[in-house]
């Protein structure tokens, strides 16, 4: 019965919410977004340094829960070197993928693991939070630079 | 106690029995009260107030009973309650027609740590708005309230004592009599969130001499959309009123308006009136078991779970005994939600989060808790279940 819980928390998330990779406050950061989920108190903040359109380096902080951590930890994995329109595009597909519609999974690396979220309709904010982060803090930094 | 008459209780969550711990969120309803509002649908649906005829007529005994009854129950006079569409709305109506009318700037309001975010809230806002000031009880290390604290906060300038009896997350039934005497020692009124107190309490507010008392109908067997004012009588007489509307009046021209005497005066527009009705049906089969054994049976289950919930390695209990409902903990390792979302897959339904009430659980040190409520129909099954579940977690997340 717990089956399903498995194909979610599988070894490598629980070691991303464990051992978070890239978490600070990156002092050289172009941009940053805070995301807070109300309902339950999961906290985000993500730092991006963006050098000539491309995510030269991200980090994060925050508190929550195992999805929500592990999720912001293999996103910055996923999305450090890429420009900011590949990023943009995997945190769609992400996003589509989380709430159980169809897109491409190429690129999302061990994150795709978190897509399973769509069978626990409750959670699907958690995985999805730190890339609507990213969403947020890339079109932030695609104004200013307009 | 009477798990037959639940029906609810018979479905499954995926391939899991329910067990149901999260009657403190809402309670599920009985057979007797589905049946009372099927057969008001059936029947007798018809608007209230404003109609000769006889379905109207006979609507409006049925909702001016229900008033009666809540009044009887709560040992107060039928002309002392208001329905509205929840707790949350009741302890609105008081900030928005006796706070905007005595709140000033300079004034005070006294609040408990404790508050659910619908009564801290509207005081909250007022307070800003009108640059009064809120004066936090806080709690001890017990996670009771600090009474000696609390004492030092009443002066000259207080108007409100803004207190929920019994917590929501601690459980913990707080000395609502006794602060509304310090209020008033001071010449200000209490205004009482009972939300969590009806269900396990016999609560009679002529006795605890509040000013004010709110709760909701669906936290005691009754449907969502109802809930309940008391306001004293002489401070309801001098209050505005809170919406505008149908039935709330006694004369309209084009310029002006005056107002309808009495509760209805707070009553604008069709109100919930298959609300209040089942709240009547769902006092009437509470009373038939009394809430003396009731509360007995929770305590029961709550002790149990407690001593049960503390011999687990990892798990952090709130607050102390004796609880009213509900038990607040968490498990070191696993978040509240990750918690909640293996129980669920168990069939356990219990509520991770803040509960409505952050500055209560940041006091605590925290950012959120397991909460588990039971009533009168869970059982000892249940509270195996969620300690089976624990421990299933523990071993699904690796944690000693
Ligand atoms: C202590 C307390 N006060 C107020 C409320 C608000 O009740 P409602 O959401 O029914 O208006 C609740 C319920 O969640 C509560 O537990």
């Amino acid at each position: 019965m717990l089956h399903d819980l498995r194909e979610l928390y599988q070894a490598v998330i629980l070691d991303h919410a464990a051992h978070p990779r890239n978490q600070g406050k990156l002092a050289t950061a172009t941009s940053d977004q805070l995301v807070h989920n109300p309902s339950c108190g999961d906290t985000i903040h993500l730092y991006l340094q963006v050098i000539q359109g491309r995510i030269a380096a991200i980090e994060f902080t925050g508190s929550g829960c195992t999805i929500s951590q592990a999720s912001a930890s293999l996103l910055t994995t996923v999305i450090k070197g890429k420009t900011m329109q590949e990023a943009l595009t995997l945190a769609d597909h992400f996003s589509a993928l989380a709430m159980g519609q169809a897109a491409p999974k190429a690129g999302l690396g061990d994150a795709v693991i978190l897509t399973q979220v769509m069978q626990f309709p409750t959670r699907i904010k958690c995985a999805t939070i730190s890339w609507w982060a990213l969403k947020q803090a890339i079109l932030t930094e695609q104004e200013e630079e307009a | 106690m009477r798990r037959s008459d639940f029906p609810e209780l018979t479905r499954r969550i995926g391939d899991q029995p329910l067990t149901y711990l999260d009657s403190a969120a809402t309670s599920l309803m009985p057979t007797p009260v589905l049946k009372v509002l099927q057969a008001f649908y059936a029947t007798n649906y018809a608007n209230v107030h404003r109609s000769v005829s006889t379905l109207g007529y006979e609507a409006t005994n049925r909702y001016e009973e229900a008033r009666q009854q809540v009044a009887r129950w709560l040992h107060a006079g039928s002309d002392e309650i208001i329905f509205t569409a929840g707790c949350t709305d009741s302890l609105n109506l008081v900030a928005a027609t006796w706070g905007r009318q005595h709140l000033h700037a300079g004034d005070e309001v006294v609040v408990s740590i404790m508050e659910h975010h619908s009564s801290l809230l509207p005081w909250q806002q007022l307070a800003l708005q009108v640059g009064a000031k809120l004066r936090f009880i806080q709690l001890t290390p017990a996670g009771t309230l600090d009474l000696e604290q609390a004492r030092t906060l009443f002066n000259a300038h207080t108007k409100v004592l803004v207190l929920t009896q019994v917590s929501n997350v601690l459980g913990c039934e707080n000395p609502v009599g006794q602060l509304a005497k310090w209020a008033h020692a001071v010449g200000a009124i209490a205004v009482i969130d009972g939300a969590q107190a009806v269900p396990h309490l016999a609560v009679n507010v002529a006795a605890l001499d509040c000013d004010f008392y709110a709760f909701s109908g669906h936290k005691l067997l009754a449907p969502t959309g109802i809930g309940v004012l008391y306001g004293k009588r002489v401070l309801l007489q001098q209050l505005p009123p809170y919406r505008y509307g149908g039935e709330m009046i006694a004369d309209v021209s084009c310029e002006t308006a005056s107002w309808a005497d009495g509760v209805q005066k707070f009553e604008a527009g069709t109100p919930n009136i298959i609300g209040a009705i089942g709240l009547a049906a769902a006092l009437t089969y509470l009373t038939k078991i009394g809430w003396q054994r009731i509360w007995q049976h929770d305590q029961v289950l709550l002790q149990d779970l407690a001593t049960r919930l503390a011999a687990i390695p990892g798990v952090t209990l709130y607050g102390s005994g004796p609880r009213y409902g509900v038990i607040s903990f968490n498990l070191a390792g696993v978040h509240p939600h990750d918690l909640a979302t293996v129980l669920d897959q168990l069939g356990v339904e219990v509520r991770a989060g803040h509960h409505c009430a952050e500055p209560l659980v940041h006091a605590l040190g925290t950012e959120s808790t397991v909460r588990a409520s039971v009533f009168l129909y869970n059982d000892q099954t249940d509270c195996d279940r969620l300690i089976s579940g624990i421990k299933t977690a523990k071993e699904f997340f690796h944690v000693t």
